[in-house]
């Protein structure tokens, strides 16, 4: 291999004669422009488009098959005075308040029982996250079934056990049937949770905890100063997520109870629907859901401002 | 012809004038070295010239093109990169044949250029390897290999040898050296280590803050420093440096400072003539500095207190206390020194440098 | 690290762990159960001795059968199916190309537009579902599975693309450079190298986005009508209910054979199936 073969081989490339589109789309920012046109054609269409016309139509008194003309805050008001509407935000707000509490502490504790090795964990954490991966409607029903009035194997097993002696109606008796519905969206909750906060967990180095240990913490000490702080960020924005899909929940409240009984656990996402497709009320329906927006928007601001905050430190 | 012709090169980042005004002219088959600490500007100047980044102002020439508004790709340069860069998914053979296989080249000559240039870098039994698979210094082997199949005008390296650890980096550096004569390209070399950029340039290319202090060729800077930058960035050991005030006494001229008292031979005396009465900075390397004998008669030695002797074996070297400031000497390794002892050094006045005490400008 | 008598070990691990298990995943068991219970032996009044409660000694597959032959269960099932994979395909699409857009390039928007595209995930189908409604009319998609495909990436893509943009994050730029120096334009260097290197991101997204389809119910609710057109989970809401009477055995089976695609799929996928949960949280 003489190196004068090397050097005379050498092919002055001359710049070629490239096409419009290709020095086009060399450039930055048309590049970035055709890759984000589906994008955003796709999410305007079908949020920004949607979004501006329920704004529009919350305020008119459209009905279906009848145009709306527009009629200022009225339906708003309508709905202040509406008593079931008052019962469906308190609803709501106690619904997304104790299910994210205890889907955040039964998923902590999860996630810090998952941290330890042990036989058989990958196969476990696999399993674990099957509530959260099944469509909610089907595993809902499952529910619906074992909180069955006469059937209830929860009931039977209470029974057998000597714990009850009147069958408990989970999902007929108004005072219960807010808290079944809690106990099935946690149930799907604490997965996703877990596994998030387990994600978290496994980036905290382990020698912290091992220093606090040599420096005479104890568990919940060590837990609340070292391990906790760290979970922080991972853990707000579990939350956010959660919160809001838990705010705006329909599937799970519909299947199981459609809103009752007597409007014990109607929310606004149910309240919505079958105001704007059940009565085809749709101007009052879009405010209902409308109504939704001012609190998750605190709440979406109020996450990224403290995500902000941690990213500066 | 493959030169490199830089004109008033500028470049702003915001606010941040990055490079400024740099002005250079590499010949064809070149080897040039751009030299600096962190921030000087080099790397940036080396990505201008491989469009990677935006020129603000000034021209580019590769050949005999313009090249300021044309592409990396249509630019005919290789770049090797300082972490490697080589695509994980691929193999060493894909890797390499990769910027060929962009151009359509036909597979028969992709083949050929390939095992060419792993036959040259020796490591013809890794191509079927993913990157994972190889050791630091086989990955720079690839890099390399991937540049030089592609046959540029220019070759360009970006710190390419800063993830190596020591004895590796001096391997490749011969490796480097023995590659660019034999196919003799030219190539632009960044760098922040000067030893590298001493062995391996014809030209060196100091730069400050985006300014270039200094080019000329290795020992031009090393002998003949055109600034203090200059002459404290190269040399290893660095040069010692100390402000001196200048003054005539009964006919001869003097450095005076901290610690010393210097009688300076005429030819050296007369650069100085027009500085009397100023701060200059004089500076001595520390291997012109020796182990006087006798008592300092002659007027080119002073006083030191030994502070850390350390013995490298091939040479020794003494940190000394001179006054309120600190030396370092390095001396032949049979001296005898130890910590805390009183003695007196001499310097070699054909090695002196002095520097304007406000421009810093060798005088 | 518990340390200390076996008996901790069991009260503070075991017993907690296995708890959470049974409770996690008994409605599974539940519905399996169900399914293969003879209607006999299903409606008996949660009192009654019950010899054999958490199995049954005599398993049929009548309600399985049923199922199948006498409802449009498979007709939804292939529904579901399509709906998924193509709503999972196009948000792909535009997640992949919006996620290297906002991760890799510079220009003036990308900040904003980020934001945005986050922003959109956070605005539940619930607010929308009612002025889309009228959209999808207008746009003569009523009742078609059209309707599901083009409204599905718009909470499918924001997702999609942000975790994306992660896996695009820290992929170093020199790779993308070198493939530019190369000869490689940007397009080239975009879809031979980055998009590879990305792939378990890509697949990650990819199963993440399969299930969420799978999972949707409001807005397939609302937009189709027709039983033929229906996924499983709205048939299954609506149609196996006939006049207030619930066939629990039927609609377990369907429940069981309704999740199995989405289990099936995650089975295999589990790895990045955790990883794009986790990876869309370490954000």
């Amino acid at each position: 291999m003489a190196v004068s073969d090397v050097v005379t081989q050498r092919a002055f490339a001359r710049a070629p004669r490239r096409g419009a589109a290709t020095r086009l789309l060399e450039d930055e920012r048309w590049l970035a422009a055709a890759l984000l046109l589906p994008t955003v054609i796709l999410l305007g269409l079908f949020i920004a488009y949607p979004f501006v016309e329920g704004v529009w139509l919350s305020v008119t008194d459209a009905r279906v098959g009848v145009p709306g003309h527009f009629v200022g805050l009225d339906n708003f008001t309508m709905l202040w005075n509406d008593s079931i509407f008052r019962v469906a935000v308190r609803n709501t707000f106690v619904y997304t308040a104790v299910a994210t509490i205890f889907k955040l502490g039964l998923g902590l504790w999860l996630a810090l029982l998952l941290n330890r090795n042990f036989r058989g964990k990958a196969f476990t954490r696999a399993f674990i996250l099957l509530p959260f991966i099944i469509p909610t409607v089907l595993s809902t029903f499952a529910w619906k079934w074992m909180f069955d009035p006469t059937f209830s194997v929860i009931n039977w097993t209470l029974f057998q056990l000597g714990l009850i002696h009147a069958r408990i109606n989970w999902l007929g008796d108004p005072n219960l049937a807010l808290i079944s519905v809690i106990i099935v969206n946690v149930w799907r909750g604490v997965p996703f949770f877990a596994i998030s906060l387990l994600a978290g967990l496994q980036t905290i180095n382990p020698e912290l905890q091992e220093a606090a240990a040599i420096d005479g913490a104890r568990a919940w000490q060590r837990f609340w100063h070292v391990t906790w702080p760290l979970l922080l960020p991972v853990t707000m924005v579990v939350m956010l997520f959660s919160i809001i899909q838990t705010f705006a929940d329909f599937q799970l409240v519909y299947v199981l109870t459609g809103g009752g009984p007597a409007n014990a656990t109607q929310l606004f996402a149910t309240y919505a629907y079958q105001i704007g497709v059940g009565t085809g009320l749709l101007s009052q329906g879009a405010a209902i859901s409308l109504a939704m927006f001012p609190f998750l928007l605190i709440v979406v601001v109020v996450q990224l401002l403290y995500i902000r905050r941690v990213e500066v430190h | 012809m493959a030169r490199v012709v830089i004109r008033n090169l500028n470049k702003m980042y915001n606010e941040v004038h990055a490079v400024k005004g740099v002005n250079l002219e590499i010949r064809d088959r070149e080897f040039v070295v751009l030299v600096g600490p962190s921030g000087c500007g080099k790397t940036t100047t080396l990505r201008m010239v491989a469009g990677l980044e935006s020129i603000t102002s000034g021209e580019i020439l590769i050949g005999e093109t313009v090249v300021n508004e044309l592409p990396p790709m249509d630019r005919d340069i290789a770049m090797v990169f300082q972490n490697y860069a080589l695509y994980p998914h691929m193999s060493v053979y894909e890797n390499m044949a990769f910027g060929l296989k962009m151009r359509k080249f036909a597979r028969p000559e992709i083949d050929q250029r390939v095992r060419e240039a792993a036959d040259i870098l020796g490591i013809e039994d890794y191509l079927a390897r993913k990157p994972r698979q190889l050791s630091g210094g086989q990955r720079q082997r690839v890099a390399l290999g991937r540049a030089i199949v592609r046959h540029p005008q220019v070759f360009l390296f970006d710190e390419p040898l800063s993830n190596l650890d020591a004895m590796l980096r001096v391997q490749m550096r011969v490796e480097i050296k023995k590659i660019h004569d034999r196919l003799g390209t030219t190539a632009v070399y960044v760098t922040h280590d000067q030893i590298e950029a001493m062995t391996l340039g014809d030209r060196v290319v100091v730069m400050k803050d985006g300014i270039v202090q200094q080019v000329g060729d290795p020992l031009e800077l090393y002998n003949a420093p055109t600034n203090r930058f200059v002459a404290g960035f190269i040399g290893s050991p660095a040069m010692n440096f100390a402000k001196v005030g200048v003054a005539e006494e009964g006919g001869t001229i003097c450095a005076v400072g901290d610690g010393m008292r210097l009688k300076l031979p005429a030819r050296i005396a007369e650069r100085l003539r027009a500085h009397i009465g100023d701060e200059v900075t004089l500076g001595i390397r520390p291997e012109d500095l020796y182990l006087a004998s006798g008592d300092g008669a002659d007027g080119l030695s002073f006083a030191a207190v030994v502070e850390v002797v350390e013995r490298l074996g091939s040479q020794i070297l003494l940190d000394v206390k001179v006054g309120s400031g600190a030396m370092v000497a390095a001396v032949e390794p049979t001296v005898q020194a130890r910590v805390r002892e009183h003695l007196r050094l001499r310097l070699n006045a054909e090695r002196l440098h002095f520097f304007d005490g406000r421009s810093e400008i060798a005088i | 690290m518990i340390e200390g008598a076996k008996w901790r070990r069991w009260l503070y691990f075991y017993i907690p762990l296995g708890t959470f298990i049974f409770w996690l995943l008994f409605p599974f068991y539940w519905m399996l159960v169900t399914s293969v219970r003879p209607d006999r032996e299903l409606y008996r009044p949660w009192m009654a001795p019950n010899y054999t409660p958490f199995w049954t000694a005599h398993p049929t597959l009548e309600h399985i059968t049923n199922l199948l032959t006498e409802t449009l269960f498979i007709r939804w099932m292939a529904n579901t199916l399509f709906i998924a994979c193509v709503s999972t395909l196009i948000s792909l699409f535009c997640g992949v190309f919006a996620g290297y857009a906002l991760s890799r390039l510079k220009f003036r928007f990308a900040g904003a537009l980020g934001t945005g595209i986050f922003i959109t995930y956070l605005v539940p189908q619930t607010l929308l579902f009612i002025p889309l409604a009228d959209i999808i009319r207008n746009f003569h998609l009523g009742d078609t599975p059209w309707a599901l495909i083009l409204t599905y990436p718009t909470f499918l893509i924001p997702f999609c693309t942000w975790l994306l943009m992660g896996y695009f994050k820290a992929i170093p730029r020199e790779l993308e450079e070198c493939a530019r120096i190369d000869g490689a334009t940007r397009w080239k260097a975009m879809v031979y190298i980055i998009m590879p290197i990305a792939l378990p991101g890509i697949l990650s997204a990819g199963i993440f986005a399969f299930t969420l389809s799978w999972n949707e119910y409001i807005y397939a609710l609302v937009f189709l009508s027709s039983a033929e057109e229906k996924t499983v989970s709205v048939g299954v809401a609506s149609d196996l209910v006939r006049g207030d009477v619930f066939y629990w055995g039927q609609l377990m089976a369907a429940a069981l054979l309704g999740s199995i695609p989405v289990a099936f799929i995650y089975s295999f996928f589990v790895e990045h199936y955790v990883a794009g949960l986790t990876g869309s949280v370490k954000g």
